[in-house]
């Protein structure tokens, strides 16, 4: 299984990139190598031009900008793993990105590889959902901004044009002291997610659910922002009771539906998973809520 | 014509190679053949079996999934490079070591791949427990041992290089 | 046949290395990279071949069109079916076994002409300079398919004769057979209880972690091909080699190198071996084929489906009376070996119980893909698993503990040697030498704690949380004959050197060989070099297969070092002028007890065998330091095993977690406990593989769905608990050695133990499970019909 041939190019700035795959059609980008590699070893894909965006260093890079975190499309998984800020400001991140495959993977892996690939059971493109990313997108005409929810269209579909190059992901973390749970089940340590569930909690001084987002990967195309849930939770304690008709929603879900995984499987996993997800997040919001 | 050729700079081991290589050749097969570097072994090419794991900068990657031209100005460390030095008879890496202790190895296909990730987690962190070194295998496949006795060596080899440091 | 097998027992010898944990002597160049498997042979000017693959499951072959294939950059030649018959004697492969009553006509091609039968089957190979341009070659042939019905499951094959897997096939069974012995009818009568199981099972492939490959070379000076291939069977692969190419055996050599795993896929002769070599006579050039792991997935051999319906008879007291019943086989399109696979799962269903009466029906049938020959365990853990079913029915049925009621049934070890009253497939009725399954039964019992664990799962339960024990015996014959042959030869450098016809593939045959060779001469085990699986060395051999290696390569490289050490005494004798039993082998020399400084080393007493003209060798004495032997052997040895473990099933996600894995094994003398310990490892974890993760599933017109390691999954170290290995020890009368085999016996209860697991765990849910794998979808289906009860 040897790639076919095609027109190598590596870039050095974001610039020369961009008229690369302004000038050319049939062109991928080669970030971090884990998800293309595979399919271009097994001919699924046959690009006439490659262009390596490894080398453009202003598309890596974790930093503060006003409130916010942004991070390079470029920045390898493995630096987020590692990274003290994403730890302390973005720990949903933390979390989920050591479920992201195995060292190797993570190593050369990028964020923004993964976003734009748009597996639906992949970790990163969730965490994007639940924490309402936003999108910095650019190509020779400028620079665009697309919120998440409006980047993942479709079954491993992004709003990207042909053209564009994802440069950069900015997400507002939740407030210190929130709770956070990023759990999935997969057969194997580092497989593709089946199911997963992400949590995002803030609850008040009378354990009342002041701000949520509750977001399922792997169940549908895109990661699934279970939205009507998240407003029924709001002012509300996590009773199990309310828990229980949050996972009872999941039985509506349109959800996937594959000859090897049936939908009434993924619907029975997520309704398993939502409720010990919820738990994980509540623990952790009244652990740091004691501190305060 | 074959996808471009590139000339490319690598040090290997700790030795400098400079080539031609075809633009899609992957890294892989410039390490077995083009520098008959051939412990590096191939075990599926599409990035799961881990058998192709290597070093590139420092840390594990599969080299299945790289290109070489991508490795340019790159610091490569293989199997090749584990021993002190090239000597049959002569000592090997601790990692090595215990693997021949412990019967860490059977077929011994899987085994470069692994013992380069194993390199790389005892290098960050000095006393792995089992589970982080189940965690670390998890990327490989290996049909012949059932793991058991590559995780034992592994954490002999922990224990042995953690006295040696001190 | 124990006799001698010792040596000198007496202690004047030096300590003894079998039956310790001796470091491999294969290890340090595998460690340092320094393997030579087959890919990394290299030789100047050699070229690589790249196949095109059937993507019907059944299809016409209405015309192959390599015309631009032959233009394309670097192509050196393309070869279609028609210009691979011009190299051959015959375009079909030899059946791999003898048989008298299989069909004509059921072999595979080395390329397919008018039909393809699965999706995979090779129809053209491009050769060319490189592997990239090879493949990119392929994608240029251009193919016209007319595609016909696929047959894709072996039961709707039994019961339609069309559509046909093979249009040339005048039936989709191509065998049956019928096995019986003892009173069935009584067995089954109104006196006893009587209890019926439709079984599913299916296996998966062999995935040696390398996969398949050969590389030829034509030497035109002298004539002769020479063939290294990823093989385990290098001797049968030469022999084919000359049948096909027209050759004298003698001018062909195959040479296997270090081999990543075999597994039984490569116990074949494949297509592409006799295509590549025919390739490399054509163009006077050496032509190399690597396979990548999808054309593994397509085109090696597999274990598959079988279909079992079987009823047994016990009395009240849970007491087997009979079995009856019928197995569906999956053969897939071809049949390149024979039916040894499914005639070893119904003639040892009864495994190491007592079963006074039996009858089973076989139908082999062939379906729209891949050949199927055995997996490591060979039918056995197919057959483990519904035996197993079934005694936990009678235990659940007749109210008797699981345990209880096969220890009601087990072969007393007073009873051996068992007449197992079937023929094994070489007409030879199977007798068990020797073993003690009762006290392996309670060795895993206890380490089980068996006796504490519905205290467990009660607890657990009362948790939510859902546990489960399965319990499981396996018996396998080892040591499948004829023979095998060892050289074992002293250089007048003093190294000793060990060729064998037997195969290596990772299971320490070298250090195993060089261990009881060792213990014979006194030397250590580094100045042994063993050389297996080269045709130029030993010019028969029957390679690596059924757990056969350490009792006939054993027994052949025992009794020629044996030989060697007797020869090295009496010459030795001689020059010293010295009695027998004043002389003891050490360090690598023969030596005067208690006066080591007289002595002669083992290396000048080769150089004097060597011979000079005219000087005579010592009297009685033949020339040369060595001595072969074809260690024949028509018996078997049975291994046994006992496997106990405990689960845990996540019933929200139908997850199963296992969280004990205890194998109480006997394989008679071990000659290395670290190496046998590690085989068992290995089987297990195998047979975890097979119970919960591995399936090649196809779709309804035969395409493969599973065909990568990202689809078929195989057990990775987190999935894995920490095994536990007991051994147990009941020598084989059998041979020389004591030794039984052990490669497969880790695998064969594996499957039986795990599924009975997790129906203990679900007990609460009333799910009875009649299939293998499972997986997590599965169960929640189960225990939602279970519910529904």
């Amino acid at each position: 299984m040897k790639p076919p041939p095609f027109h190598y190019h590596a870039p050095h700035t974001l610039q020369d990139a961009l008229a690369i795959v302004g000038e050319h059609d049939n062109t991928r980008l080669l970030a971090g190598g884990q998800s293309l590699m595979p399919m271009l070893n097994m001919r699924l894909l046959s690009p006439d031009h490659l262009v390596d965006i490894n080398r453009i260093p202003e598309l890596a890079g974790i930093r503060e900008d006003r409130g916010g975190i942004v991070i390079g499309a470029m920045t390898r998984q493995r630096d987020i793993e590692f990274s003290p800020l994403i730890r302390e400001r973005l720990p949903l991140l933390a979390e989920a990105i050591t479920l992201v495959g195995h060292r190797q993977t993570r190593n050369r892996g990028t964020i923004g590889g993964s976003i734009c690939h748009l597996d639906p059971s992949a970790e990163q493109p969730a965490v994007a959902m639940a924490m309402d990313a936003t999108l910095t997108v650019a190509s020779q005409r400028g620079v665009r901004e697309i919120a998440m929810r409006d980047f993942a269209l479709g079954l491993m579909t992004t709003a990207l044009d042909d053209n564009e190059i994802l440069t950069s992901i900015r997400i507002e973390p939740w407030r210190s002291g929130h709770g956070w749970a990023f759990i999935e089940y997969a057969r194997r340590h580092g497989d593709f997610a089946i199911v997963s569930v992400a949590v995002l909690l803030e609850l008040d001084a009378a354990s009342k659910v002041v701000r949520v987002a509750l977001t399922l990967g792997g169940v549908c195309p895109v990661p699934l922002r279970l939205r009507e849930a998240e407003k029924q939770l709001l002012g509300s304690a996590l009773t199990s009771a309310n828990v229980a008709k949050v996972a009872e929603q999941c039985a509506g879900i349109d959800a996937l539906d594959d000859p090897q995984v049936p939908r009434w499987y993924r619907r029975r996993v997520a309704a398993t998973l939502l409720p010990r997800a919820i738990a994980i997040a509540a623990e952790r919001a009244r652990a740091r809520d004691g501190d305060s | 014509m074959n996808g471009g050729e590139k000339m490319i700079s690598v040090t290997v081991n700790g030795q400098a190679f400079t080539r031609p290589v075809s633009s899609r050749r992957l890294l892989a097969d410039f390490l077995r053949h083009d520098l008959a570097l051939t412990g590096t072994h191939l075990g599926c090419e599409h990035g799961v079996c881990g058998a192709c794991t290597v070093l590139v900068d420092g840390v594990s990657a599969r080299s299945c999934l790289m290109l070489a031209v991508q490795t340019n100005g790159c610091r490569i460390d293989t199997v090749e490079g584990l021993a002190p030095d090239s000597g049959d008879g002569e000592a090997m890496h601790p990692l090595q070591e215990a693997f021949w202790s412990r019967h860490g190895l059977q077929c011994g296909f899987c085994t470069p791949g692994i013992l380069m990730s194993l390199v790389e987690l005892l290098r960050d962190v000095e006393a792995p427990t089992e589970e982080q070194v189940r965690l670390v295998l998890s990327g490989h496949l290996c049909r012949c041992t059932g793991y058991q006795n590559i995780v034992a060596a592994a954490l002999e080899a922990a224990r042995s290089m953690s006295k040696q440091a001190r | 046949m124990m006799a001698d097998d010792q040596g000198a027992a007496d202690g004047k010898h030096s300590p003894r290395i079998v039956g310790t944990k001796a470091k491999r002597i294969e290890d340090r160049a595998l460690l340092r990279g320094r393997g030579k498997f087959l890919d990394d042979i290299h030789i100047d000017g050699v070229l690589h071949a790249a196949f095109l693959r059937s993507q019907h499951a059944h299809a016409r072959l209405r015309a192959v069109d390599v015309s631009a294939a032959r233009k394309a950059p670097g192509v050196v030649a393309v070869f279609d079916a028609q210009a691979m018959r011009a190299e051959l004697t015959d375009l079909r492969m030899p059946l791999g076994f003898p048989s008298s009553t299989l069909p004509a006509g059921i072999t595979p091609f080395v390329l397919s002409e008018r039909e393809v039968c699965f999706v995979g089957e090779a129809v053209a190979m491009v050769v060319a300079t490189d592997r990239y341009l090879a493949e990119d070659a392929v994608g240029l042939i251009q193919v016209d398919y007319d595609p016909l019905p696929a047959v894709t499951d072996c039961k709707s094959a039994l019961e339609n004769n069309e559509p046909r897997a093979r249009s040339d096939s005048p039936s989709n069974v191509i065998e049956r057979v019928e096995l019986a012995y003892g009173d069935i009818a009584a067995a089954f009568g109104p006196a006893n209880r009587q209890f019926k199981e439709s079984l599913f099972i299916h296996r998966g492939m062999a995935h040696p972690i390398e996969g398949r490959g050969v590389l030829a070379r034509f030497d035109d000076t002298s004539s002769e091909l020479t063939v290294w291939s990823s093989t385990q069977m290098s001797h049968e692969l030469r022999q084919v080699l000359a049948d096909l190419l027209g050759m004298e055996p003698d001018r062909v050599r195959v040479i296997a190198p270090d081999v990543g795993g075999g597994f039984g896929a490569k116990y074949l002769v494949y297509p592409e071996e006799i295509a590549v070599a025919a390739a490399t006579r054509h163009l006077r050039r050496p032509v190399k084929w690597v396979e990548d792991r999808m054309e593994h997935f397509l085109s090696a051999i597999q274990d598959r489906d079988q279909y079992w319906d079987v009823e047994i008879a016990a009395d009240n007291n849970g007491k087997i009376q009979g079995i009856r019943g019928r197995m569906i086989h999956d053969q897939g399109a071809y049949t390149p070996q024979g039916i040894n696979l499914p005639y070893n799962s119904v003639s040892s269903l009864t495994g190491p119980y007592i079963v006074p009466a039996y009858q089973m029906s076989l139908f082999v049938c062939q379906t729209n893909k891949p050949a199927v020959i055995p997996v490591r365990g060979a039918g056995y853990p197919q057959a483990a698993f519904v035996m197993e079913r079934l005694m936990d029915r009678i235990a659940r049925e007749l109210q008797i503990d699981r345990v209880e009621v096969r220890n009601r049934n087990l072969i007393p070890k007073e009873k051996m040697p068992y007449n197992k009253q079937l023929k094994s497939r070489a007409g030879v009725i199977s007798v068990i030498d020797s073993g003690d399954y009762a006290a392996c039964s309670r060795k895993a019992v206890d380490a089980i704690d068996y006796a504490g664990f519905p205290s467990r799962q009660d607890q657990a339960r009362a948790t939510g949380r859902y546990l489960g024990l399965g319990f499981a015996h396996a018996v396998k014959p080892t040591g499948r004959g004829p023979f095998e042959s060892a050289v074992v030869r002293v250089t007048p450098a003093g190294r000793i050197v060990i060729y064998t016809g037997a195969m290596a593939m990772g299971q320490g045959l070298a250090t195993a060989l060089a261990q009881l060779c060792a213990d014979q001469l006194g030397v250590p085990l580094e100045s042994i070099d063993v050389s297996a699986g080269d045709t130029s060395r030993v010019s028969l051999g029957l390679g690596g297969f059924a757990s056969r290696q350490a009792i006939l390569a054993g027994s052949a490289v025992h009794l020629a070092s044996l030989e060697v050490r007797q020869k090295a005494i009496k010459v030795a004798q001689h020059v010293l002028e010295v009695a027998e039993q004043d002389l003891v082998l050490q360090n690598g020399r023969v030596e005067v007890l208690g006066v080591p400084s007289h002595g002669i080393s083992l290396a000048s007493i080769a150089r004097k065998l060597k011979g000079s003209p005219g000087y005579a060798l010592p009297p009685g004495v033949k020339p040369g330091l060595e001595a072969t032997s074809l260690f024949q052997f028509d018996a078997q040895a049975f291994a046994n095993a006992t496997h106990a473990c405990e689960v845990e099933v996540d019933i929200g996600t139908g997850d199963v977690r296992i969280l004990r894995y205890i194998g109480v094994h006997d394989s008679g003398r071990l000659i290395n406990p670290m190496i046998a310990e590690g085989q068992i490892h290995g089987g297990i974890v195998h047979g975890i593989g097979n119970s919960l993760y591995e399936k090649m599933r196809f779709d309804e017109i035969g395409q493969p769905i599973t065909t990568t390691f990202a689809d078929y999954l195989l057990p990775t170290a987190t999935e894995i608990p920490n095994l536990e290995v007991l051994f147990h020890e009941s020598p084989s009368p059998t041979n020389p050695l004591g030794v039984k085999g052990i490669g497969e016996t880790g695998t064969i209860p594996v499957i039986a133990c795990v599924i009975s697991a997790v129906e203990n765990a679900l007990g609460p849910f009333n799910v009875r499970i009649r299939e293998a794998p499972l997986s997590p979808i599965r169960i929640l289906e189960m225990i939602d019909e279970g519910r529904a009860q």
